[in-house]
C-alpha cells in the first residue's frame, strides 16, 4: 500500500502547536533564559551559564526543603492511598447511602485550596479553634505556630483530610466496574476476603489507582497554598517544602536567576519521577500479558 | 455428589410479596436425584436463574427449605454447601497464570499441593489446557476464559453438584459442541450431580437426561426429551420444546370430538372420560410431526379437515406447511419427498398423538 504524502496535513497541527507554544514552550524557555543570566535591569544583564545552577545545588536550605518534601510526599502517599482503598471498600453498594458518601466525600474535593488552609488554620489555633482547643483540653500541648512538629502533623492531616477523597472516588469507581459474578464465583471458590482483595478487588483497581497515586505525587509535590495559609512555611523552616522555599527566593529575594534554575530542576524531579514511576508499572502491566 | 431436595421452597425478590405475581419463584417440591445431568429450561426471566442460586446458596430463599442429601443446607453459606458454579460469563482471576486459577479452588479449601497438581492437571488435560497452564490468564480469549470457569467447577472432585448457568453463551457454536460433549463425558466418568441452566432446548436436549422445563416462576415438567415431546405436561412445554412448536388451538368439546371453528376433529374415549372431569378453558394440541396433509383430491375422506395451504417452507431435511381453515392455523411438518400441490388439502390428526388441555394443564 502506497501512503499519499500530503504536506497540508501540517497546516492542521498549528493550532495545536501555537497554544502549547504560548502556554508552555515559551514560558519554559523564558524561565531557562532567566537561569543563565544575572539581571539588573533590562539593560544591564550578563551571561552567566551553569552558575546558578551550581548555586542552587550546592545550597544547603534547597536540600534541606527537598528532604522535607520527599518526607512530606511519602507520607501523603503511604497514608492516603492505603486509607482511600480502605474507605472505598466499606462504602455501601447501593441505596441512598451511596449518594450521600459521594456528597461528603466530594465536599472536601471542591473548596478552594486557600480555604482549606484558613479553615484549618483556624481550626487548630489553641484559643479559638475547635481542633486545638479540644487537643490542649484533652491533655497536650498542641500548638501548630509554635512546634515544629505540631506544625507538620496539622499539614498533613489537612492534606489527608482534603485529598484522601480523590483516591476514594478513583477506587470506587473501579470497584463499581466488578461485575457481581466474581464476588460470586470468588464465594463459590471458597476464596477468603483477603484473597477477594487481592485477586479480585485490587487488579480490578489497578489503573485508576496508577492515575490516583500520580495525582497525588504530582499536587503533594508542588504543594504551596495550603501550608502557606496555614503556617507560612514555619515555625522556622519546619512547614518549608520546595514551592514554598522558591516563592521565597523569587518573589521575596527577587533573585530570579536562582529561582530559575532552582525551578527547571524542580521541573525534572517531578517529570522524572512520573516517568519513572509510569513505565514501571506499565511494563508490569505487560509482562503480566505475556 | 448428592441428592438435592427442595422443600416448599418458594422466593420474591420483595420484602412483602403479596399476590403470585410478586414471586420470582413459586412454590415447588423438587428433587434432583444423585448423580443426575439435569437441564433446567425455560425462557429468559422465568426464574432459572433465581433457582439455581438458591441452590448454591448465594441466595436465600424467602420460603422452604433446600436439603443436601437429607441434611438442611438452607442457611449455609455457598462455601459450606462444597457446590461448584459455573457462570454465564467467563470469571477469570486476570493476575493469575492458567494453572493458578485452575489450583484456586482446592488451594483455598487447604488441600494438599501434591493432589492439587493432581487434580489440576487432570482437568486441564480434559479440557485441552495442558499447554497454556502457564500463561497468565488475562490475555485468553473469552472460549478460554469460559474453559477455565469450567474447570475450576470441576477441579474439585469432592463436591456436593456442579450447577452451570448458561455457561456456553460466550462459546463459539463449533466449541460449544466439543464442550458440551466433554461435559457430557466428565458426568458419563464421574457421575456428578449436575445441574444446567439453559434456554437453548438443543442445549438442553442433548446434554441431560432428564429436563426440568421452568415457565413464570414454575416448574411445568420434569421429563426425559422423549417424554417432553411426546407428552408435554403444559402447554408452554409444548410451544417451546420442538421446531416449530406443537399447533395449539382453542376448542369446545360436543359429541365425542372436538369442535374448532366449526369442524370436527375425532377423540378417543380415553380423551373423553378425562377431559369431561376437567374444568376451565379448554385447548387442543398436536405436533407438526403428527399431522398428515393429503393434496390429492382423490383421497378425500370423512376424518379429515380441508384447509388452505398458505406456504411451504423447505428446510432441507423436511418441509414446514402453514395451513388454514376459519381462523385456525396449523404448522404441519412432511416429508422431503412428499408434493405438494396447489393450494389446498386434507389434514389428517393422528388420534394417539392428539392432546387436551385444560386451563394449559395436559389432560389426556
Amino acid at each position: 500500500m502506497n501512503k499519499i504524502t500530503n504536506n497540508k496535513a501540517w497546516f492542521l497541527v498549528l493550532p495545536v502547536f501555537f497554544i502549547v507554544a504560548i502556554s508552555a514552550i515559551i514560558p519554559l524557555m523564558t524561565v531557562v533564559n532567566y537561569s543563565v543570566q544575572d539581571i539588573f535591569d533590562p539593560q544591564t544583564r550578563f551571561f552567566v551559564g551553569t552558575d546558578w545552577f551550581r548555586q542552587v545545588l550546592e545550597d544547603s536550605r534547597l536540600h534541606d526543603a527537598l528532604i522535607r518534601q520527599i518526607v512530606y510526599t511519602g507520607s501523603v502517599l503511604f497514608i492516603e492511598v492505603p486509607l482511600g482503598i480502605g474507605i472505598a471498600l466499606t462504602l455501601p453498594r447501593k441505596g441512598w447511602g451511596v449518594s450521600a458518601c459521594m456528597v461528603l466525600l466530594a465536599l472536601p474535593l471542591l473548596i478552594p485550596w486557600n480555604v482549606v488552609g484558613t479553615i484549618w488554620q483556624i481550626f487548630g489555633r489553641a484559643d479559638i479553634g475547635l481542633g486545638g482547643y479540644t487537643l490542649n483540653l484533652l491533655g497536650m500541648d498542641y500548638n501548630y505556630s509554635q512546634n515544629p512538629m505540631d506544625a507538620w502533623v496539622t499539614v498533613l492531616v489537612m492534606d489527608i483530610w482534603h485529598w484522601t477523597s480523590l483516591i476514594v472516588l478513583l477506587c470506587y469507581a473501579g470497584l463499581r466496574s466488578i461485575p457481581d459474578a466474581y464476588y460470586q464465583a470468588a464465594k463459590i471458590d471458597g476464596a477468603s476476603n483477603w484473597a477477594v482483595f487481592r485477586f479480585i478487588q485490587l487488579p480490578k483497581m489497578q489503573s485508576v489507582l496508577v492515575i490516583g497515586v500520580l495525582l497525588r505525587f504530582m499536587d503533594s509535590f508542588m504543594i504551596y497554598t495550603e501550608p502557606f495559609v496555614l503556617t507560612g512555611g514555619g515555625p522556622g523552616t519546619a512547614t518549608t517544602f520546595l514551592s514554598q522555599f522558591l516563592v521565597t527566593v523569587a518573589v521575596g529575594q527577587f533573585d530570579l536567576g536562582p529561582a530559575a534554575a532552582f525551578s527547571l530542576i524542580y521541573f525534572l524531579i517531578i517529570l522524572l519521577v512520573c516517568w519513572v514511576f509510569y513505565t514501571v508499572v506499565m511494563n508490569a502491566g505487560k509482562r503480566e500479558e505475556q | 455428589m448428592a441428592r438435592i431436595d427442595l422443600k416448599n421452597l418458594a422466593h420474591s425478590y420483595f420484602p412483602d410479596p403479596k399476590s403470585d405475581e410478586d414471586y420470582a419463584l413459586r412454590r415447588m417440591e423438587h428433587v434432583w436425584e444423585d448423580g443426575g445431568a439435569y437441564a433446567l429450561l425455560g425462557p429468559s426471566g422465568c426464574g432459572k436463574t433465581t433457582l439455581l442460586n438458591i441452590i448454591s446458596g448465594l441466595l436465600a430463599p424467602s420460603e422452604g427449605q433446600v436439603l443436601f442429601d437429607g441434611k438442611d443446607v438452607t442457611n449455609l453459606a455457598p462455601e459450606e454447601r462444597n457446590i461448584a458454579q459455573v457462570f454465564q460469563f467467563p470469571v477469570i482471576y486476570d493476575t493469575m497464570t492458567v494453572y493458578e486459577n485452575l489450583a484456586f479452588p482446592l488451594r483455598n479449601r487447604g488441600v494438599d499441593p501434591k493432589r492439587v497438581d493432581e487434580r489440576v492437571r487432570e482437568i486441564a488435560e480434559m479440557l485441552d489446557l495442558t499447554g497454556k497452564l502457564k500463561q497468565k490468564a488475562r490475555g485468553l480469549g473469552a472460549d478460554e476464559k469460559q474453559t477455565i470457569s469450567l474447570g475450576r467447577g470441576l477441579v474439585r472432585d469432592d463436591v456436593s453438584a456442579i450447577l452451570f448457568d448458561e455457561p456456553l453463551t460466550v462459546i463459539d457454536p463449533h466449541l460449544k459442541w466439543v464442550l458440551r460433549r466433554k461435559l457430557k463425558e466428565i458426568h458419563n466418568k464421574l457421575r456428578p450431580t449436575m445441574v444446567y441452566v439453559t434456554h437453548d432446548q438443543v442445549e438442553a436436549l442433548t446434554f441431560a437426561d432428564k429436563v426440568v422445563v421452568m415457565y413464570g416462576g414454575k416448574v411445568v415438567q420434569l421429563g426425559t426429551p422423549q417424554e417432553l415431546f411426546e407428552n408435554p405436561a403444559h402447554t408452554f412445554v409444548g410451544y417451546f420444546i420442538g421446531s416449530p412448536g406443537m399447533n395449539i388451538l382453542p376448542c369446545n368439546i360436543d359429541a365425542g370430538a372436538a369442535w374448532i371453528d366449526g369442524k370436527r376433529i375425532a377423540l378417543s374415549d380415553h380423551h373423553m372420560n378425562a377431559i369431561s372431569k376437567a374444568s376451565g378453558p379448554i385447548e387442543l394440541g398436536i405436533r407438526p410431526e403428527f399431522l398428515r396433509i393429503d393434496t390429492d383430491n382423490s383421497t378425500e375422506g370423512d376424518d379429515g379437515i380441508e384447509v388452505n395451504i398458505i406456504k411451504v417452507e423447505d428446510l432441507g431435511q423436511y418441509k414446514i406447511a402453514t395451513t388454514r381453515f376459519g381462523n385456525a392455523e396449523l404448522k404441519v411438518k412432511i416429508g422431503e419427498d412428499q408434493q405438494i400441490h396447489g393450494q389446498s388439502g386434507i389434514l389428517r390428526f393422528a388420534p394417539k398423538w392428539t392432546k387436551l388441555y385444560a386451563d394449559s394443564q395436559l389432560v389426556a
